[in-house]
């Protein structure tokens, strides 16, 4: 409880952080602030060649299908993979002065998150030209949707930073899981090619819930199966619980480990 | 006294560090060298405890890795007691280290909304205080100039402005006033005295003495991981000081052997000379006799320099020097400029030297000894031959007290 208290006297310097991070991000390269949609784009260009031209499927409009779980998950991985790193590389202040140490997790999530949220402007773009369609009532749903998933990275964040302190192959070792994740996840596929027996696994996965309540909403335009996003926001709470926990023990011996 | 009266509360806390002796951060190293990660556990701090009362203002104080500064980074939670327990309330900033975070190419200004929001600040309370903090720094006309732009006098007084002007219930010093110029230190140090004067609370780690005894109510003396003494500055920065003495006392006796005759290597450029006369030792005296190496501004110092003699020397002349820690030669004379009777020294003896009234301010002093011959040639010409502390309880500046009176008529 003092922890949440403290954390939003430190508002202002999350905000900072974040400010910071998403002017800096792509500072010195020509393109500029433009990667930030270029990036996922190309991805996106690829999915969809390699998945519905080469290997073939059945699914109409699989660009759409593909882009509104691409870009959840990109968020979702870049937030454990490069947030693993993020207490690393912002060494030098926690060495050096008090603050606390959980605002650095956070606000890398968070420009990660409104990342996303840029996107999700490129997705609509792309729904609207295309003549997609939207279900507003549904789109009421996004928000919380977001949230989860928000909740959920974040918690993961917390426990890859910290272990990453002392433990710096982490970081690495994390491309790997992450690239694995995503093949576990039906983010190029569909949940329903996936065997019968592997299902309750798949189900266990709390990013499988959050893709297909992205899909449900923005693809098929229908209202999310709330029992899912229960059980996503859940497994979500519990993580971000857990990540606090396990971050608060580790970030004892931070100043002197780095 | 009242329990809510206590703004830090300090209970037997310990802290040791592991001293790697070859770390291996990596998974491959841990597993193939696991014997490799051994440490050593260097016991820093073996159970201190004291308590700070709201307002107070307490100076920490013991020779070099006594623990005073792990203290002080146990204070501001950058690092964490081992055992014990550290309570503090309100607000805490720390002049510990100045301008972390720090971003080059922003402006003097966004530095400041970025450094004050990590120490805890909203938007809304920084931009009450800004202009206060431009005003202080003096730097009003670069403060839109990028950072990287100033000089290192500037970006600390930039940072320092920041710090002191957070408006913290308690406040952690390590070392103050090394910022910029002498005019921007007194600024400071009177900006101390005033925030104490509201209520704040201070905590601070400092070699000069005479500055904890300005502003402290009280000193703590920190031996070897253990509280020693605590009480009234005065007196606990006078027994400190005695201690200190008296171990630089036996450091010299056990030195004295070594730093016979020929030259050694540590002193290798530091002494030169055709070598007939050898400067043994240097020590200095109290007026009341006592051998002694720190002293109050305006105090009579008696120098002593024992030398040998291998060749009988006609018309030699002693010289000495006194230079601050940055070199720069406070005073220097020798006997030929003093208008003394020439000296012929034919066996060893000493030579005594009275410093009267010894008006230097605050700080450590070199001593050069010189002994030579006729027009300058040296026989032992011996550079920082001796060192000596000067403790200043006022807070004038510069390097030596001018003797004055105002005379402030309406």
């Amino acid at each position: 409880m003092s922890t949440i208290k403290e954390l939003y006297a430190y508002r202002q310097m999350i905000f900072s952080l974040v400010k910071k991070d998403l002017r800096g991000r792509y500072k010195g390269s020509v393109l500029g602030f433009l990667w930030t949609f270029i990036n996922p784009l190309f991805q996106l260009i690829v999915y969809t060649i390699v998945f519905s031209k080469i290997l073939r499927n059945d699914i109409p409009r699989y660009y759409l299908y593909l882009f509104v779980a691409l870009i959840p998950w990109i968020f979702f991985s870049s937030s454990i993979t490069v947030g693993a790193a993020s207490i690393v590389a912002q060494k030098d202040l926690v060495k050096k002065i008090y603050f606390p140490r959980m605002v650095i997790p956070i606000s890398y999530v968070t420009s990660c998150f409104v990342n996303m949220l840029l996107c999700f402007i490129v997705i609509f773009a792309v729904i609207i030209v295309t003549g997609a369609g939207i279900n507003f009532l549904a789109i009421l749903t996004l928000p919380v949707i977001m949230i989860v998933e928000y909740i959920f990275a974040l918690g993961m964040a917390m426990i890859a930073s910290a272990v990453t302190v002392y433990f710096r192959d982490l970081e690495h070792i994390l491309g790997i899981v992450a690239m694995a994740w995503m093949y576990l996840t039906p983010v190029v596929y569909s949940k329903s090619i996936v065997p019968e027996k592997y299902l309750p696994l798949f189900n266990l996965n709390p990013m499988t819930h959050i893709i297909d309540c992205y899909r449900t909403v923005l693809y098929e335009k229908q209202i999310p199966d709330l029992s899912a996003l229960l059980w996503a926001a859940g497994l979500g709470v519990f993580f971000l619980i857990f990540g606090a926990f396990v971050f608060n023990k580790l970030q004892r011996h931070f100043a002197e480990e780095l | 006294m009242a329990e809510n009266d206590i703004a830090i509360e300090v209970r037997n806390v310990t802290k040791s560090f592991k001293v790697y002796l070859d770390k291996g951060a990596q998974l491959k190293e841990r597993l193939l060298f696991r014997k490799r990660s051994r440490y050593e556990e260097r016991k820093v701090l073996r159970g201190i405890s004291f308590d700070v009362k709201r307002g107070e203002a307490i100076g920490l104080i013991g020779h070099n890795g006594c623990g005073k500064s792990t203290t002080l980074k146990l204070l501001t939670r950058i690092m964490y007691p081992d055992e014990g327990t550290i309570k503090l309330k309100g607000r805490v900033s720390s002049l510990i280290e100045l301008g972390a975070g720090f971003h080059p190419d922003m402006s003097g200004r966004e530095n400041i909304y970025t450094n004050a929001a990590i120490f805890g600040l909203t938007k809304k309370e920084i931009d009450a205080r800004i202009n206060e903090i431009v005003e202080f720094s003096e730097l009003a006309e670069f403060i839109d100039n990028p950072v990287r732009t100033y000089s290192s006098g500037m970006y600390m007084r930039l940072a320092f402005s920041v710090a002191i002007n957070v408006d913290a219930d308690v406040l952690l010093i390590d070392e103050i006033l090394a910022v910029g110029d002498a005019n921007f230190q007194t600024k400071c140090f009177n900006k101390l005295k005033e925030i104490k004067a509201q209520g704040t609370t201070i905590v601070i780690v400092s070699h000069a003495l005479g500055q904890i005894e300005q502003i402290c109510d009280r000193a703590i003396w920190i031996h070897e991981g253990l509280i020693r003494a605590e009480g009234p500055p005065k007196e606990i920065d006078l027994e400190y000081l005695d201690y200190m003495s008296r171990k630089m006392q036996e450091k010299n006796k056990s030195e004295e052997d070594s730093s016979d005759s020929e030259p050694s290597e540590d002193e290798a450029g530091k002494r030169w000379g055709s070598g007939e006369v050898r400067i043994r030792k240097v020590r200095s005296f109290s007026a009341d006799g006592s051998e002694q190496n720190v002293f109050r501004t305006g105090e009579d110092i008696r120098l002593t320099i024992d030398y040998t003699v291998k060749k009988p020397v006609k018309d030699a002349v002693f010289g000495f020097g006194v230079f601050d820690m940055n070199g720069v030669q406070c005073y220097g004379t020798n006997t030929r400029i003093d208008k003394q009777p020439d000296i012929n020294i034919s066996e060893s003896g000493t030579a005594e030297i009275l410093l009267r009234n010894v008006e230097l301010l605050g700080g450590e002093y070199n001593i050069d000894i010189a002994i030579e011959q006729g027009e300058g040639i040296p026989i032992d010409y011996f550079r920082q031959a001796y060192r000596i502390q000067i403790i200043s309880a006022l807070g004038d500046v510069g390097v030596s007290r001018i003797e004055h009176t105002w005379n402030l008529k309406r």
